[in-house]
């Protein structure tokens, strides 16, 4: 079966591809249904990245988060017509101490390998979790953003010391409003101290203890470990206030992706005997805990239904750009694409 | 019940150095019909994809669905007719036969040689033929149209805005159809070789939905240079 793929080729030039579907290659045949724009795709987009990276991935098809529709499935794992969450990372092999989203050897759709602006998607089935009927279908269409926060809150539970009471988040966008609000569901009785840099964001986090300016935090406050989900040029203050404000021995995970390195106070680490540790994507277990937490939680879907911004329906390359154009100047919330191509 | 029709009476061309009807001819890893029935094949909607062929070529279509997809009996090759709508008929009778034809009844008719066609276009043509009784799938015409009667003069230039180029599916409630079909002197049949033509001379409505340039049908070489260099290119792109 010939496939429509719909590809960046350069940056805000998209271009209709073909390539063959093996249907009788044992994977799942799924139609994209909802898809949500990250802000990754949005730096390939609009040619963010380096001239070297933007050479060695394009051309691929741009988004790792949506919701699709089982058509076809030879295996007959699901149903046609079951809602389901494709994994975008794929492992080529396995390792009983790595995690699947770490190994070198796995790849990672719309980074190098096409993402979901397809007119359909093809996955192991292993690759695949399915959704609820009932699911709020646009908050599912970000479930994968959901999962990494999922993802980090485990490594941070696993290396992290016992005292959990007060726990930092810095970061007022996407990333950091639904770490906070999986970390409250999951650790009810810590609590959360939220940073950020605009007002407005953080009154958002109403869930939270406090939320503070990072200009305004006020005096005596510290946090037991603390996550860093600001990224880009803003890494650096955001780590080095943490460390600042951070208790000895405490954790801080690190969240946010930035272009360039990031200059931090080791001295304090040492001092603190502090453990950073990195923690990206997510594996096809944090996409199942995901989707069993949302359906455990119905508040909680409530909560994360207020980041659903713009919903475009797209039925034309065109309507893809008004898409892109719509959630670059969105500051907060995540732009869904219904998907009509 | 909706079924799809994927028209591949076609007996032989020049494409190639032999007379293979052009879709059995491969594109990328498979003929050019597999291609197209798995679009249908994959789409949940249908109760049976009708494969009408020319009765010469009927094994051998048999034995092309079964090695790419298998035992399946939601695929179904039968014997073409004459013409386009012979064929469409034929199709339209073996339903009779096996579910009978109720005002609910719908049939997708598709080009075989057209594999590009998406999900999207075959999902609007059943729910247009659902809602409309019959629909045509277009794309606005690129070139200016003209008109000339007798090849030598230009009769007439029609605005380019109202010009669009037909390419299919064209979807049907079959009974109505077969109803218009049978109304029709055998001059008429003869004359009419679009089904929504049909449609259209007896006044009834034809709703328009929008296909895609790449929905393209391969007649000729040079349309075969096209298919392929578009998988070709597709590809490459992966290395």
């Amino acid at each position: 079966m010939i496939n429509a793929v719909y590809q960046l080729v350069a940056p805000r030039m998209i271009e209709v591809a073909y390539k063959e579907i093996d249907l009788t290659a044992g994977e799942v045949v799924m139609r994209p249904y909802k898809v949500s724009v990250c802000k990754a795709d949005q730096r390939y987009y609009q040619g963010m990245r380096s001239p070297e990276a933007l050479k060695a991935k394009l051309p691929m098809a741009l988004t790792h988060e949506c919701v699709a529709q089982v058509v076809y499935d030879p295996t007959g794992t699901y149903s046609v017509g079951d809602f389901v969450v494709p994994v975008p990372n794929t492992p080529t092999e396995t390792d009983s101490v790595v995690a699947e989203n770490y190994l070198r050897s796995s790849y990672f759709r719309s980074s190098g390998y096409d993402g979901f602006l397809q007119d359909f998607i093809t996955a192991a089935p292993d690759r695949v979790v399915k959704l609820p009927s009932d699911m709020n279908m646009n908050v599912a269409s970000f479930t994968e953003l959901i999962s990494v926060s999922v993802h980090a809150i485990s490594r941070f539970d696993k290396i992290a010391h016992s005292r959990r009471n007060k726990i930092g988040i810095w970061g007022d966008g996407n990333v950091g409003y639904i770490t906070a609000l999986v970390m409250h569901y999951l650790y009810p009785e810590t609590e959360l101290y939220i940073f950020g840099t605009v007002e407005e964001k953080l009154s958002y986090f109403s869930f939270a203890k406090a939320a503070y300016h990072v200009d305004h935090v006020p005096e005596g406050i510290s946090v037991d470990h603390a996550f860093e989900c600001v990224g880009g040029g803003g890494c650096q203050p955001a780590i080095n206030q943490i460390i600042d404000l951070i208790n000895p021995e405490g954790t801080i995970s690190l969240m946010g992706v930035s272009e360039n390195n990031v200059g931090i106070n080791t001295r304090m680490v040492l001092e603190k005997g502090l453990r950073l540790f990195g923690s990206s994507r997510s594996g096809v277990e944090d996409f199942a805990k995901a989707v069993e937490l949302c359906s455990e939680h119905p508040r909680l879907v409530n909560y994360l239904d207020n980041l659903v911004g713009d919903v475009v329906r797209v039925e034309s390359i065109p309507d893809i750009h008004r898409a892109f154009d719509l959630d670059y100047h969105r500051s907060f919330g995540k732009t869904v694409i219904d998907w009509a191509k | 019940m909706v079924f799809a029709i994927v028209l591949a009476g076609g007996k032989g061309s020049r494409m190639g150095n032999t007379d293979m009807p052009k879709q059995f001819m491969k594109l990328g890893s498979k003929p050019i019909l597999v291609h197209t029935v798995e679009k249908f094949f994959v789409n949940s909607r249908f109760e049976k994809v009708i494969v009408p062929t020319h009765k010469s070529w009927v094994e051998h279509a048999r034995n092309l669905i079964t090695k790419n997809l298998g035992d399946t009996d939601k695929v179904v090759v039968i014997d073409g007719g004459e013409t386009r709508n012979d064929t469409i008929m034929n199709a339209i009778a073996y339903i009779e036969v096996n579910y009978g034809l109720d005002d609910d009844t719908i049939v997708v008719t598709h080009d075989s040689v057209r594999p590009f066609v998406t999900h999207r276009i075959i999902d609007e043509n059943i729910d247009f033929a659902a809602k409309y009784g019959a629909c045509d799938t277009m794309v606005p015409a690129a070139d200016t149209i003209v008109e000339s009667c007798d090849g030598e003069a230009i009769t007439s230039i029609p605005i380019r805005d109202h010009m669009y180029q037909g390419q299919t599916p064209q979807s049907f409630k079959a009974k109505r159809l077969k109803e218009i079909f049978e109304s029709l002197t055998d001059e008429e049949k003869n004359i009419l070789t679009d089904a929504c033509k049909m449609y259209v001379l007896k006044g009834e409505h034809v709703h328009v939905l929008k296909g895609e340039v790449f929905n393209i049908k391969i007649t000729y070489p040079f349309d075969m240079k096209v298919a392929q260099s578009l998988i070709g290119a597709a590809e490459d792109l992966e290395g």
